[in-house]
This record gives C-alpha cells, structure tokens and sequence, in this order.
C-alpha cells in the first residue's frame, strides 16, 4: 500500500526536497537557510492550496490514509495510565475493537474505539478493524463499567463497518448493534463520540450515540461505502466518486444535517501529518466537550441524548 | 443493506400467470416478478392458452401448479411444501387484525430528498403509483380479538421495505403512541434496510427508532418476514420482548452476496433463514403465517 496518495504527490516532492537541502546544508556548513525557508512557505501554500479544494473521495482517502492516527494512537498521546479492558465475558475478545480506562486532565475515561491495526499482521489480526458481534458487547461492557463507576466516556469511531461473516451473522451481530444503540442511550454518564476515521455504517452506529458527536474535518460517516452504493446505484464500482458526492458524507455534510455537533480541525496536510497535534486538538475537543457535560444531571443528560437522535431526519407533514 | 440480487433466490416473489394490472391486489407486483408463459415445451405452450388468467400459480419452492383459489384460501402458503408467499402489508392487516378496526396514523408523512439523490424523486413516485402506498410503512391503532394494539407493518414492494427519514419517524411515533396509551406494540417488518438516498439520515433512524424503545414499558412484539435485514434487523425489528419469524424468511445483518464475496466460501444451508436464527437462539419462534394472529393474541393475554 502505497503510504501516500496521488495529491499528496507534490506536498510529498517538497518535503523531500527540504530534507536534502537541510542534508546538504549541514555537509557545507551552511550557507542554505534562505533557499530552505523559501520552499518551506512554498510547500505551506501547495498543502493549503491542495487543502482547501479537496473532493468528498479524496476526503475519503484522507480518511482511509494508511498513516492516519487510529484509536490506539489517540489513546497514547492522549490518556494516561492507561489499562485496556478485554472481552465481552460471553465469546471472546475482539481486537477490532478496543476498550480501557485511561487518564486526561486528572479525570479518569472509559475508552473505546475501533482499531484497524497498523502493519499486515497486526491489520489481520484486528480484521481491518471490522468487528464481530463480540466487539459490540465487549464495548457496552465496559462503557456500563462507566455507569456504575461514575466515569465519563469516549469513543472514536474508525471503521468500514460490520464485517460481514458467517460467524457474525450466527452470534448476531444486528442484535448486538440494536442493543447496543438501544442501552448506550440510557448510559447516565456523558459520552463523547469522535469519528475520526471512516464511520461505516451499523459497525460505527453501535458505539456512536452519544451527547456530543463531533467529527475530525477528514472523516467521513456514512449509511453505505461509497463503492457499496456505486455498485448499487451504477451498477459498478468505478462510479465510487459520483456515489461520494452523492451520499454526502463529509464533516460538512454532516454539520449541515445536524447530525454532528462540531468538526475537529486537523493539522495543516490532515491527521496523518503530525499525529501528535492531531491528537492535541481531539484532546482540546474532549475536555470542551466534558466541561459543557459534566455538571448536567443524569437524568436530564438521558433525555437531551434521546431528543438529539429522536430529531433527526427530513420529512414533510401534510 | 442487502442487495437486491440477495433477495431473488430465497422465499420470495410469487410467480403468477396474469399481467400485473389483472393481479392479485395482495401480490407484490415488481421487476423481480417473473411470469409463468416463461415455460418452454409445445405443450406447455398449449396449456398456457387454455390457462384463463391468473388462475394458476406456480409454487417458487416446490415447483407444484396451484389453483389460486386455493393458495388465496392459504394465505398465500404453499399448502404442499409451506412455502410463504412474500405479501404486501394490506394482507397482513387482514391476517392479524379483527376486520375494520385498523385506524391508520401519520399517514400524513411524506419523504424529502435531503440529499438531492440521483433519481430518488423519480423512485418515490414510481413507487406511489406501484404500491398505492406513500411510504413502506403503514402505522396505527387496531384490534386483535377486540385487543387494542398499536401496530406498523412494513411493505417490500415499496423500494424494498427501506428505511428513511418518514419510516424511522412512523416507527418511533408508534413507539410513544403505544407508551402514551398503555398499549402492546406489534412491528410487522420486512426490509432490505436503511434507505441509501437519505445518507446518513437514514442510518440515523436505527438510532431514532432502537433508542425511543427505551420508553417502552408495554409489550413490543417483532415479527419478522421475507425478508428483515441489514439497518431494520439491527434496530427496532431486533428488540422486540417476543420475535417472531415467519417460516423460510431470510433474516439477516449483512448480504449473503456480500458475506459470500468477502469469505470466498459457500454459505452453509440455510443460512440466514429464519430456522437458522432459532436454531442459533436469536429468535423466540418460527410461526407459520396462518397461526401469527392466534399466537400474538396468545402472548399479549399473557403479557399484557
Ligand atoms: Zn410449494
């Protein structure tokens, strides 16, 4: 897999060559700083310009990038004295979805998020961060540890979706989305949902509901991947594009539908440029999103959950 | 959301030999309708002439020419081999409610196209015209054996039962009707699942729809038909105190084209049928369509 995409070529190229130069620079002991800054407020203006004119699909790449932060990344800048917490207690433990407890600004989190996994074996051994039935109720667990110890709760959502298999289909995985969407909302400590990847689909529903959904500006959320839609709609999945701008998928897209209560910048060039400041800036958005929560309630904090997702959708009444 | 080609193969549409405008009212009549002069054979060319039509019917699973009268008379079961007909949601009312007493709620609702979805305009007025129906679902109050009950039922052959903004709202204002009014809920669902020309909307209706449930406290029984899956299976039809499955229904989460391509293995058999979930305890009871009234009418008497 290549680990960078097509229109990230030329931000590419410049870093490179800023590399050599300061390379070069050291062997001569000096002499190129002026060259070396110039490129540099180049190649800021190409990542801004190649930026701020990206497509839905190539916002789907950057969602998809290969180097792009996952949970277990987010969970290491972020949290401290973190445990990571396994199995549902009914089948097995499902790595394509982790949860734990973890530290941020003193207050102790219930954590959990997809993992897709960073190398080939590790990729496999997290099933492309896809879960299985067993995933789900291992998440619900340990968020209801959430609720009976009073701690708040975080989920990141990266995933293409439920991964559809025979073994799932057997220990049902709709039932275990049903249920988890249905208990989750009655969880009576504030939960903050982040979708910082792909959010494909039931997969991402099942640990989605929350008081505050907020969404990285290069992640995506969708009903049906786009080449899932494309084959549908046009019969054929090179139309994968036109099925992007269609479903209207984007951070803004979802801003606009209400659906999400705020996006997550990214740094300059997108998460997987600086993995550090990416998670600076989820961090930022976590403790924003606590403090408007935490003095809320339970009760009403319940009932302002269910009103959010009880309002949304689009119709006409005659 | 299961694709369309998943659905040909299974339980499912009824093989008539009459032209759509002559058919049956309880059929559903759609693309995936496959007419019965399609035998081959002289003789079978004879015979089809001298078949008046939609008079016969030919069983989708066991092949036996039926008088329809008869299968009519059943049901629309196969009184050979049990096979159920995929019907739409005006027999269904007939089957499970006392005559008359369906009052009809929300019907008032129309869909938008948030989105500005490619032909989806197009597709919801097709549909109207086919079906006579303005959504996939139909919702109020009614009686079973002068039991009140709050009930939805759902209609494939109205762009395959999906689920959009009108059907998430239909479902959850049931919900908070039957809280409302202190009555059992009865969900007759059949799906492909969410709506993919609302977007994200219409994944948001599985948490619409599964989340108001929490505000139920009278009994909510799901039944499940030909076929439930995907973004309905994985919210409200999954949360019923009782599931019901029809005989033969497929049921399911993901595709069995889409599991098929993704474990490059056959599928084993059955797979995904109703007698597959109670065989893996996902489902209370396989209940044969002509005993669904009596057996919700038996729960509600213990449940309510
Ligand atoms: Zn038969």
């Amino acid at each position: 897999m290549p680990k960078y995409l097509d229109f990230e070529k030329p931000i590419i190229g410049l870093k490179e060559k800023i590399e050599e130069l300061k390379t070069l620079n050291t062997d001569r002991g000096g002499g190129l700083e002026d060259e070396i800054e110039k490129l540099k407020v180049r190649l800021s203006k190409v990542r801004e310009e190649i930026f701020s004119n990206l497509t839905s699909w190539e916002q789907v790449e950057l969602a998809r990038h290969p180097n792009r932060p996952y949970t277990n990344d987010y969970i290491k800048y972020i949290f401290k004295d973190w445990v990571e917490l396994h199995g549902d207690r009914r089948f097995a433990d499902d790595p394509s979805i982790v949860a734990g407890i973890g530290k941020l600004n003193g207050i102790s989190f219930v954590v959990v998020g997809h993992e897709k996994g960073r190398k080939t074996k590790e990729k496999i051994r997290r099933n492309f961060g896809m879960p299985h039935p067993e995933g789900y109720r291992k998440a619900l667990r340990v968020m209801k540890l959430g609720s009976k110890f009073k701690l708040p709760i975080v989920t990141f959502i990266d995933t293409p979706g439920a991964y559809p298999g025979i073994g799932a289909e057997e220990r049902g995985q709709a039932l275990a989305i049903a249920e988890n969407i249905k208990e989750i909302a009655m969880i009576p400590v504030p939960i903050i949902v982040i979708i910082t990847g792909e959010g494909g689909s039931g997969g991402a529903l099942a640990i989605g509901i929350g008081d505050r959904i907020y969404m990285q500006k290069y992640a995506v959320y969708s009903v049906i991947s786009p080449e899932g839609c494309a084959s549908i709609i046009w019969r054929d999945q090179k139309y994968k594009k036109e099925a992007t701008e269609a479903l209207k998928i984007t951070a803004k897209d979802l801003k606009k539908f209400n659906i999400i209560d705020d996006i997550i910048m990214e740094p300059g060039g997108g998460a997987h440029s600086n993995h550090k400041e990416a998670a600076n800036l989820v961090g930022e958005a976590v403790m924003k999103a606590y403090n408007e929560l935490k003095d809320i309630p339970a009760d009403e904090l319940i009932q302002k959950r269910s009103e959010k997702f009880s309002k949304m959708g689009f119709f006409k009444e005659l | 959301m299961v694709d369309a080609s998943d659905l040909k193969s299974g339980g499912g549409f009824l093989r008539v030999g009459s032209s759509p405008t002559s058919g049956n009212e309880y059929f559903n009549i759609g693309e995936k309708m496959k007419w019965f002069q399609k035998r081959k054979g002289i003789e079978k060319e004879s015979k089809k002439r001298e078949i008046p039509d939609g008079v016969w019917v030919k069983c989708d699973s066991c092949g036996e020419i039926l008088y329809r009268k008869e299968i009519e008379k059943n049901l629309m079961v196969c009184p050979k081999c049990n096979y159920h007909f995929q019907i739409n949601s005006s027999l269904y009312k007939k089957i499970l409610l006392d005559e008359g007493t369906f009052e009809e709620e929300d019907d008032n609702l129309r869909t938008l196209d948030p989105l500005n979805f490619k032909n989806y305009k197009k597709k919801l007025k097709e549909a109207m015209t086919k079906t006579s129906l303005n959504e996939c679902i139909i919702s109020g109050q009614a009686k079973i054996y002068g039991r009140d009950i709050e009930i939805c039922i759902m209609d494939f052959s109205f762009i395959g039962g999906s689920m959009g903004s009108v059907v998430g709202e239909k479902v959850k204002r049931a919900i908070y009707r039957a809280s409302d009014l202190n009555l059992p809920l009865v969900i007759v669902s059949a799906s492909g699942g969410a709506r993919m020309h609302e977007g994200i909307l219409s994944l948001m209706q599985m948490a619409k729809t599964a989340t108001a449930l929490n505000k139920l406290e009278t009994p909510f029984i799901s039944i499940l038909t030909h076929p439930t899956t995907a973004g309905v299976l994985a919210s409200y039809a999954s949360l019923g105190d009782i599931i019901i499955a029809e005989p033969g229904a497929l049921i399911g989460f993901a595709g069995p084209r889409v599991i098929k391509q993704t474990i490059k293995k056959e599928l084993p058999e059955g797979f995904q049928r109703a007698e597959f979930l109670l065989e893996h305890g996902l489902i209370d009871l396989v209940v044969s369509r002509k005993d669904l009234r009596d057996t919700v009418n038996t729960l509600l008497m213990h449940l309510c």
